[in-house]
């Protein structure tokens, strides 16, 4: 019992933060509501899938940036031209040649990962990672290739981020599942109130 | 879908459904649960979310990832969902593609939903018809509330069925075609398409602006008086020119927005390409009368189109616009009982076609195909075609236009080419003459006609022109019938190969129509037939402009429609005579234009006048080309125009080998510029 309220106490408290630091918001208790009986995993599938296939859409995202990337590479290259980096620079080149097709970064492309990407993250109740989506598309619009991938960065810094909170927000969960408890309802939560 | 089908389809989910309902709905009768609702989303997660959500609100979910799918899924079962949910950026297609394809086939109440809450993609989903826009994450509340959408439709579906409110299923139209059929008889009986068309406008009026009191603005159901109006309007501009924008202007419907319009119009030509591709003439029938006018009218106008590139290519215009005009005449003037007289009278165009073909057999098939389209759209069309004619010819500002309204096509042939202006009001002439001086007045007519200006200050051509012909040609229905047209020929800025195309395509393919306007034309013309002998005599120029002037009547035969069975050949037997007498080119031509027009329909005028173009043996070869279509149609006449019959092929095969642009129709303006005047 004890145990139950200790870890009950700790997860309330691990959660309000979670909204205080906005990596959650209100969508997230949405998701909470939803989970019945009927569907007590709930909220893990959703979360699940979500990890998954962010995961997916970021690297889809880098990929379609990579272009810039690589001649960056074949750039810094060409300034030392020593053996080794002669043989570094041809296989960049190489691999320059590979992507040279797409010279120009689509933009368009990139926009449309960042569109779902933020329609995901806002549905899960990933704030943080869905306002970084928002900087990312307005870089996007504004075709600042270097703004792009730099605010790419940073959404999935995010996106790690959040994704570590949740896991172990979900463990907590179990824990007290475990322990025989019952998880709080958010909405009981004061600080969400806010929200 | 009605209330009481909701709540059949509620009372079968409602078992599943009611055991897992919460306290919260708080709804006393088991509506809105149940509620169908299909969701589509690539976002899985999304997907998982939604569908939760709504089975809390105890509605009955079907999810798909791709918009394919859901399509599939809706034409699969179309009455399996009550309400779409859709994501607006989707890989495979487009969010408002979709709504607009649900809207037209299915007719369901749609919202979108996206992550995107810019003013410009909301503002885009409720021009595209959708019924609400939820911004992303959603949430259960707006959910809850979804089903007022489709009660709302539900509504107004009741009240546009009340107002004979076609939906744009094709199947719905269909069924509704028998009580449409009737208004257009009614009003085509009329003879005042404006009346009816004000009354229309009226209901439609009303019927909009019940809709918009009542809601924002819900999907606009296209009734039947709403698509006539649009047909007008597109008439009216031309297809070329018929943007979404002005047909809204045109339509002037409050209530009616520019999207609507533009969503409709593409409705139109996807209409037109399924039934293009699977139907066939009866097929076209259903599928039009069906849906009524406003889809003939729509596929008048695509078929306007077609010949118009056609016709620009020089090989097909006169003949498929003839036959357009044909069809709009047809349709305009004849009530739906014509069509099945139509249909024989185009078996004895497409008989006769071969005959006709002494320069461009290919043309004639055309034509041919051509009539077979327009034969199918014209049966509902006619009452209002016919006003859709009378009040495009006004305005006519491109070809389609002419097409669509073929006795203004008539006028316009004029207008491009005063030859074949002449032409036409002498052929309607010579139609009105009938019996009387044919020989003579044929040429008269026609030299009348045939004449630019000059001609036209005479009689006929001045009536041709100014649409009076009731003052050259005396007989009354038929004269102001063709008068009518002449107003409209002016406006027409039809070449004077679809002049000469028309003629004979007017007959051709529109064999039903012309019928009863042909029939019209040449009583009214043979009166004017006297005056149009004095013409003659005075001009030997003339003869080159009577042939004009009888491919001006050929295809203000085709414009009038029917009217021509009595004196086309009446008109040939003159046109004959008169050319045997004159021995000129230009009067034989004019004499094959009278023979044209009284033989046959339009297709015999057509053939006349089409010779008219020609050289002298041209024209003989006109005459009996022209007496070939005749005798097809005229049974009176034919015997005597047999004689000639040698002389007309003859001819017509020199208009071949001259490379008749017109092909059976040459004798249009074409041949005119031929014409050493």
């Amino acid at each position: 019992m004890e145990v139950v309220g200790q870890l009950q106490k700790q997860y309330v408290d691990f959660i309000t933060s979670l909204f205080r630091e906005a990596y959650l918001d209100d969508q997230y208790v949405q998701l909470q509501k939803l989970q019945d009986d009927s569907n007590p995993e709930f909220v893990v599938e959703v979360v699940s899938i979500f990890f998954e296939d962010s995961e997916k859409l970021l690297n889809d995202l880098a990929s379609s940036l990579l272009v810039s990337i690589s001649l960056f590479w074949v750039f810094i290259l060409c300034l030392r031209p020593s053996l080794l980096l002669m043989v570094v620079l041809f296989f960049l080149l190489f691999l320059f040649q590979l992507y040279s097709q797409q010279q120009v970064v689509d933009f368009k492309k990139v926009d449309g990962y960042v569109h779902q990407f933020k329609g995901s993250s806002s549905s899960v109740g990933a704030q943080r990672v869905k306002n970084a989506c928002v900087t990312l598309r307005n870089f996007c619009e504004e075709k600042n290739l270097d703004g792009c991938s730099r605010y790419l960065n940073l959404v999935k810094q995010e996106f790690y981020l959040v994704k570590n909170k949740l896991e172990t927000l979900l463990r907590m969960e179990q824990q007290i599942l475990q322990a025989g408890g019952t998880v709080p309802l958010l909405e009981q939560v004061p600080l969400l109130w806010k929200q | 879908m009605n209330l009481g089908g909701l709540q059949a389809v509620k009372s079968m989910s409602v078992p599943s459904s009611s055991l897992s309902r919460k306290s919260g709905d708080g709804v006393s009768d088991q509506f809105p649960a149940g509620l169908r609702v299909l969701v589509v989303d690539d976002d899985p997660i999304c997907l998982l979310i939604l569908e939760k959500m709504l089975k809390k609100c105890l509605y009955e979910v079907t999810k798909c990832n791709r918009a394919e799918l859901a399509l599939n899924y809706l034409r699969e079962n179309k009455n399996g969902y009550d309400i779409v949910i859709s994501d607006v950026h989707m890989p495979d297609m487009d969010g408002f593609k979709l709504l607009e394809h649900v809207g037209l086939e299915m007719d369901l109440p749609v919202i979108m939903m996206s992550a995107d809450d810019g003013k410009k993609v909301v503002m885009k989903g409720i021009t595209h018809g959708a019924v609400d826009y939820l911004i992303k994450p959603v949430r259960i509340e707006a959910l809850k509330n979804i089903w007022q959408h489709v009660v709302r439709k539900n509504k107004d579906e009741y009240k546009g069925k009340d107002c004979e409110q076609t939906g744009s299923v094709e199947d719905g139209e269909q069924q509704q075609k028998p009580p449409e059929d009737a208004e257009y008889s009614s009003s085509a009986n009329e003879g005042n398409w404006k009346n009816s068309k004000k009354r229309k406008d009226e209901e439609d009026e009303a019927e909009e602006r019940d809709d918009t009191s009542s809601l924002k603005k819900p999907r606009v159901v296209w009734s039947v008086e709403l698509h006539q109006q649009f047909v007008t309007a597109v008439n009216h501009l031309g297809l070329d020119k018929a943007v979404p924008k002005k047909i809204l202007e045109l339509m002037n419907v409050p209530g009616l927005t520019r999207e609507n319009v533009a969503s409709h119009l593409q409705y139109r030509l996807y209409l037109r390409r399924l039934s293009g591709v699977s139907q066939h003439q009866n097929g076209l029938n259903n599928a039009f009368m069906g849906p009524t006018d406003a889809t003939f009218g729509s596929m008048s106008s695509f078929n306007g189109i077609e010949l118009q590139a056609l016709a620009s290519s020089g090989q097909l215009p006169p003949q498929s616009l003839a036959i357009i005009q044909a069809a709009a005449l047809g349709r305009a003037t004849n009530k739906s009982p014509v069509p099945v007289p139509l249909v024989d009278q185009r078996n004895l165009f497409s008989f006769e076609s071969p005959k006709l073909r002494f320069g461009e057999d290919s043309l004639l098939n055309n034509n041919s195909k051509q009539i077979n389209l327009l034969h199918g759209i014209p049966t509902n069309m006619e009452p209002k075609q016919l006003a859709t004619l009378h009040q495009s010819a006004q305005s006519l500002g491109n070809l389609n236009m002419q097409l669509q309204s073929q006795s203004s096509q008539s006028g316009s042939l004029l207008t491009q080419r005063p030859q074949s202006q002449p032409r036409t009001p002498l052929l309607n002439e010579i139609n009105g003459s009938h019996v009387s001086t044919l020989p003579s007045s044929l040429g008269q007519p026609i030299m009348s006609q045939a004449l630019p200006s000059s001609v036209l200050p005479r009689n006929g051509i001045e009536n041709v022109r100014g649409g009076t012909f009731g003052s050259v040609s005396q007989p009354s229905s038929a004269l102001d019938f063709s008068v009518n047209h002449g107003t409209e020929f002016p406006g027409n800025s039809f070449p004077l190969m679809s002049n000469s195309g028309i003629p004979i395509l007017t007959s051709k393919g529109m064999l039903q129509e012309e019928v009863k306007s042909e029939m019209k034309v040449p009583r009214g013309y043979l009166p004017n037939y006297d005056t149009f002998d004095e013409l003659n005599q005075n001009r030997t120029q003339d003869w080159g402009v009577q042939t004009d002037g009888s491919t001006f009547d050929v295809s203000q035969h085709s414009n009038l429609q029917g009217s021509l069975d009595v004196s086309p050949s009446i008109l040939v037997q003159q046109g004959f005579s008169s050319n045997l007498k004159s021995e000129q080119s230009r009067n034989i031509p004019v004499s094959k234009a009278t023979f044209a027009v009284g033989d046959s329909r339009a297709g015999n005028i057509s053939n006349p006048s089409q010779q008219l173009n020609s050289s002298p043996a041209d024209i003989s070869q006109r005459i009996k080309a022209e007496r070939l279509p005749n005798m097809g149609f005229q049974n009176t006449f034919f015997p005597e125009q047999f004689g000639q019959d040698d002389l007309m092929s003859a001819l017509l095969k020199q208009q071949e080998g001259t490379g008749a642009v017109e092909s059976e129709f040459g004798f249009d303006g074409y041949h005119l510029d031929n014409l050493p005047v």
